[in-house]
């Protein structure tokens, strides 16, 4: 196996008495798409935001290529390439979907220290914007204020400000929630076209997307991850199975729906 | 060609001011009543950068007027009057207190950060009422305006007016300019979504702070032109009271461009003014009017024409 891109090691995490993240490791290599199940209440999001940073640790390390970043703030991983998607859309309304996007460019584009020259007369952030909102399907709506947009074109948008920033790796915190079935089926179109091009942790309550997309999954039940590996064999795995016992939304014994 | 539409209410109004003079607005006590306006807008514009712009909403504006203010009571009292000094003076002495005060302020933000600017502001305030060598509590009348390379062309109220007009639209133009640069854009976006913006790798802080200090410096300048206009300096420049009108103009105006600050400014005065005239008990009047503006008019008297707009298509 390849040198893990993001690696966990023994993470914990208490709300007063009750452990959110229970001594979860994992490892995250180059170039695969890691998803994360489990449960309401498994501690997904927590996870996804004490690696993005949003959330300190109680104890444990978090290691991006080699470095260590557990004690590092959010804008500073960013920086080191980690990408997050939020499960509740988070776009700046005000801005046009261009401006949203050319916003991720700049980050990675120099400083940000410049006051004379007008931000969007700047042609390499605005092709770099482009790109990304046509990769996902939005480049006709790029002059639309984020705000005036509809939630799954929002989702698209969260996706194209994550991919913008060129992330060497990419938090995708329920990209599908509350998308209808259309805009499930575009959403899915768009993450599989970027398979294999970067590295993803995914966190989906959306079962078929999980088994249609992912190449390894992880099952967090209660905070503590129950089993990780390779797609089929979480299917096939009966401890999954029955954590999941009662949920109807969860096709495990289904046939592979791809 | 939008970009200038956008524009067009600011401009106009700067047109406005710039031949007023020579439409029958001469008279001493108009242009002395369009010079403290302007100059009042200018510090309004620095503060709708902070709002507008930051989402920083400051309860201490006026102590940044004050320093300008102050700059050159101190040095009038020390027989420096030559505005080459005096104006830099100024201007820096509002943006070093911006810049130290800031340091701490811009850390918090909301509720917290009014409370935080209000109270660096009341400092600033009771300082100046202890300066007993300047007045105290009394204020100082300066011996005369700054001189101008020797010269006394800010006694001259057609100059001074356009000395005004001048500083008013290039604060405009630097707050406009700064809107729209990366600087700027990353500023709208921690006002917009903070959260969003420190994921893509953006520290709030450093912009918020240089933005704090900018609006700072221009307030300084606004402060030693209201000392020049009054020629006379007093710790009630300071008061939280002024911060709070200054605030006021930037809402009746409107946040959502530069220009509500402007026609906020402008407004405020004017109706002041007027108001005083037509009954002795106007401040009463003068409330209920700035009550019903912030009711009725969400987007502040900038937002009036779209306003009227969407009320006719709604027919």
């Amino acid at each position: 196996m390849a040198e893990a891109l993001l690696s966990l090691r023994g993470l914990q995490k208490r709300f007063g008495g009750l452990a959110v993240t229970d001594d979860v490791s994992l490892d995250v290599t180059p170039g695969e798409i890691h998803a994360i199940i489990g449960p309401n209440g498994a501690g997904k999001t927590t996870l996804i935001n004490e690696i993005s940073g949003v959330l300190p640790v109680d104890a444990g390390q978090i290691h991006f290529d080699g470095r260590d970043i557990t004690t590092l703030p959010l804008h500073r991983r960013a920086r080191l390439g980690l990408a997050r998607s939020f499960q509740i859309t988070s776009v700046i309304p005000a801005f046009t979907a261009l401006e949203n996007t050319a916003l991720a460019v700049q980050a990675g584009a120099g400083s940000s220290f410049r006051f004379f020259r007008p931000a969007s007369t700047e042609a390499r952030l605005n092709q770099a914007a482009m790109a990304a909102l046509d990769a996902v399907g939005l480049g006709a709506r790029a002059m639309v204020p984020a705000g005036a947009m509809s939630h799954g074109e929002k989702r698209q948008l969260e996706l194209a400000i994550a991919l913008a920033t060129e992330p060497r790796l990419l938090l995708l915190d329920e990209p599908l929630a509350g998308a209808g079935p259309e805009e499930t089926e575009r959403l899915i179109g768009i993450l599989r076209s970027l398979r294999g091009r970067y590295t993803i942790v995914l966190v989906e309550h959306d079962m078929q997307a999980v088994f249609a997309l992912a190449d390894r999954i992880s099952v967090l039940v209660y905070g503590r991850v129950i089993a990780t590996g390779p797609t089929e064999m979480i299917r096939a795995n009966p401890e999954v199975k029955r954590a999941y016992l009662g949920e109807d939304d969860l096709p495990l014994a289904e046939g592979a729906p791809c | 060609m939008r970009a200038l539409k956008a524009e067009l209410p600011a401009l106009l109004l700067l047109g406005v001011l710039a031949v007023a003079p020579f439409a029958g607005f001469g008279e001493g006590y108009v242009l002395t009543l369009m010079a403290r306006a302007m100059i009042l807008a200018m510090a309004a514009v620095s503060l709708s950068l902070l709002v507008g712009g930051a989402g920083l909403v400051s309860m201490g504006h006026a102590a940044m007027m004050g320093f300008g203010a102050y700059a050159v009571v101190i040095l009038d009292d020390a027989r420096i009057v030559e505005a080459h000094v005096v104006l830099p003076v100024a201007i820096l002495a509002a943006a070093g207190f911006a810049l130290v005060t800031g340091a701490v302020a811009v850390r918090t933000s909301g509720v917290h950060f009014i409370m935080i600017t209000l109270a660096f502001g009341q400092m600033a305030f009771f300082t100046a009422t202890s300066l007993a060598g300047y007045g105290g509590d009394d204020g100082y009348t300066l011996y005369a305006r700054n001189t101008v390379a020797g010269g006394r062309l800010l006694e001259n109220k057609l100059a001074f007016h356009y000395v005004c007009l001048g500083a008013l639209a290039a604060a405009w133009l630097l707050c406009r300019m700064l809107l729209a640069s990366r600087f700027g854009r990353v500023l709208r976006a921690v006002k917009g979504n903070p959260m969003r913006a420190q994921a893509l790798g953006f520290s709030p802080y450093p912009y918020r702070l240089t933005a704090y200090v900018i609006a700072g410096a221009i307030g300084g300048a606004a402060g030693f032109l209201f000392a020049n206009a009054t020629e006379f300096v007093a710790p009630a420049y300071i008061s939280w009271q002024r911060s709070g009108e200054l605030l006021f103009m930037v809402i009746l105006g409107g946040v959502a461009g530069l220009h509500g600050a402007l026609i906020g400014a402008l407004g405020f005065v004017l109706l002041e003014e007027w108001l005083s005239h037509q009954w002795e008990h106007w401040r009463i009047l003068f409330g209920v009017l700035l009550i019903l503006a912030v009711l009725f008019l969400p987007n502040g008297l900038s937002g009036i024409p779209a306003q009227v707009a969407k009320g006719l298509r709604r027919g």
